[in-house]
């Protein structure tokens, strides 16, 4: 029997390594995997590259893995913000790298990676400072850059319900980066909600199929089905 | 600049071009305030980049709901017949040229239509991109709803943007408290200025030369 279901947050990252690539979920705080993020912290791991279109915020969730020193580098699209003092603090005193991603290149960065494409060409960015030093080509006129994909080690994200198959719904624009990080990870941990029997879920609306998911961990602390 | 339109009236100009039925981007800041003079028989459908289509502001005594935001992670809500999506879908509807509208704000714009509006070039302060350089190239028409003049009355309006760019050549049209100005490949165009000032006074605050095709007159 499949059963991807994990007892706990903490079983689900036990083997996250040192130095290792994550993929974090959320745009904001809507689909923060934050009881993920809180195990990974207790769990120890050091010297990460996190992948996030954000970086946290106060000291929660990604923002205090940052505080702690725990993430080497950050690729995001707008890691500033009111309550983004844990990364601004970081930055200036040259504890972490960072690269700025604009935030359809990093989408579909991971998007490719998830697909097995070796890159794409996008408009985005051409002729400003961030595509300085990348390959850049003109097609029928118009100017693209060349951009690799962005694989994850592990991706940690949130979302609604799940089945033990680890097939996925997710809740209105907490959706965003989860199911392209879902794919673009070797190993995709999600927190959801609640568990669902097999079945349930209508296949016409499963958002992320179970093959992109690795392990599902039920938070019951969490937020949006509380909301619910 | 006296007798300039008000930052309501300014998105309300813009808002007043929008046909019945496009699909929009607002971007953060000034031009999300264009969402408040849309009305609801146009049916324009409004696009959050965190993946909303149909995105609309809360009514009165409504509670917010933390999964709905707009992009700059204020509360929202969604229109019947809106969808959710994820970001590479998201963002496939900017750069894929879905969108037939983006309204954006903007620090700097050249008169050959390049836009600057997402890096002031300070040294040490880690840049924070979004997905401004996403909207900037995709949508059919990109618009850039801006102040005349920066605070210390120097123009936005140049010959060539002096801070980083967000996109090259990307602009259609500048909406200001002052004027309507097409970019056009023969240079810059007013088409609509505001009562009470006049061609030079509109010149003399513009960084680049301006033609006069004034079609009315801003009410």
């Amino acid at each position: 029997m499949v059963n991807k279901i994990v007892d706990s947050a903490a079983q689900a990252v036990a083997d996250i390594p040192d130095g290792a690539c994550i993929l974090v979920s959320g745009f904001g705080l809507a689909g923060q995997p934050s009881e993920l993020l809180d195990a990974l912290y207790e769990q120890g791991a050091h010297d990460l590259t996190v992948v996030c279109n954000n970086s946290g915020s106060r000291d929660i969730g990604l923002a205090r893995l940052i505080r702690a020193g725990r993430v080497r580098k950050l690729l995001a699209s707008y890691p500033r913000g009111a309550e983004s003092g844990a990364f601004e603090d970081a930055y200036a005193q040259g504890r972490i790298e960072y690269e700025c991603v604009p935030q359809g290149t990093l989408a579909e960065r991971l998007r490719a990676a998830g697909a097995g494409l070796g890159g794409f060409l996008t408009p985005t960015g051409y002729g400003t400072e961030l595509a300085e030093g990348k390959e850049t080509r003109v097609i029928d006129g118009v100017g693209y850059v060349f951009e690799k994909p962005l694989h994850g080690d592990y991706a940690l994200v949130q979302a609604r319900l799940a089945d033990r198959w680890g097939n996925l719904v997710y809740r209105k624009a907490a959706r965003n980066f989860g199911p392209i990080m879902c794919m673009a990870a070797k190993v995709a941990v999600v927190q959801v909600g609640g568990a669902v029997p097999l079945g349930e879920l209508d296949p016409e609306n499963i958002v992320t199929p179970g093959i992109f998911v690795q392990r599902v961990v039920v938070t019951p602390t969490n937020a949006q089905e509380k909301r619910a | 600049m006296k007798k300039g339109l008000t930052r309501q009236q300014m998105a309300q100009r813009v808002a007043r071009d929008i046909p019945a039925g496009s699909y929009v981007n607002l971007g953060i800041g000034l031009p999300v305030m264009a969402l408040d003079y849309f009305t609801p028989e146009d049916e324009i459908m409004v696009h959050s980049e965190n993946g909303i289509l149909g995105m609309r502001g809360l009514h009165e005594g409504e509670q917010p709901d933390p999964d709905m935001s707009n992009a700059a992670k204020l509360p929202v809500n969604i229109h019947a017949g809106g969808s959710f999506f994820h970001h590479a879908d998201s963002f496939a509807m900017m750069r894929g040229g879905h969108l037939d509208y983006c309204i954006l704000g903007g620090y700097q714009v050249s008169e050959r239509g390049d836009l600057a509006n997402w890096s002031l070039g300070q040294k040490n302060v880690a840049t924070a991109v979004g997905g401004a350089m996403d909207l900037a190239v995709g949508a059919k028409a990109v618009y850039v709803l801006m102040e005349h003049v920066m605070r210390d009355g120097q123009p936005r309006i140049v010959q060539e943007c002096m801070l980083p760019l967000t996109g090259h050549r990307v602009v259609k049209r500048i909406y200001t408290d002052l004027a309507v100005i097409d970019v056009r490949p023969t240079g810059l165009v007013v088409i609509d200025m505001v009562l009470g000032i006049d061609e030079q006074t509109l010149q003399a605050c513009t960084g680049a030369p301006l033609r006069f095709e004034l079609e009315d007159v801003l009410a």
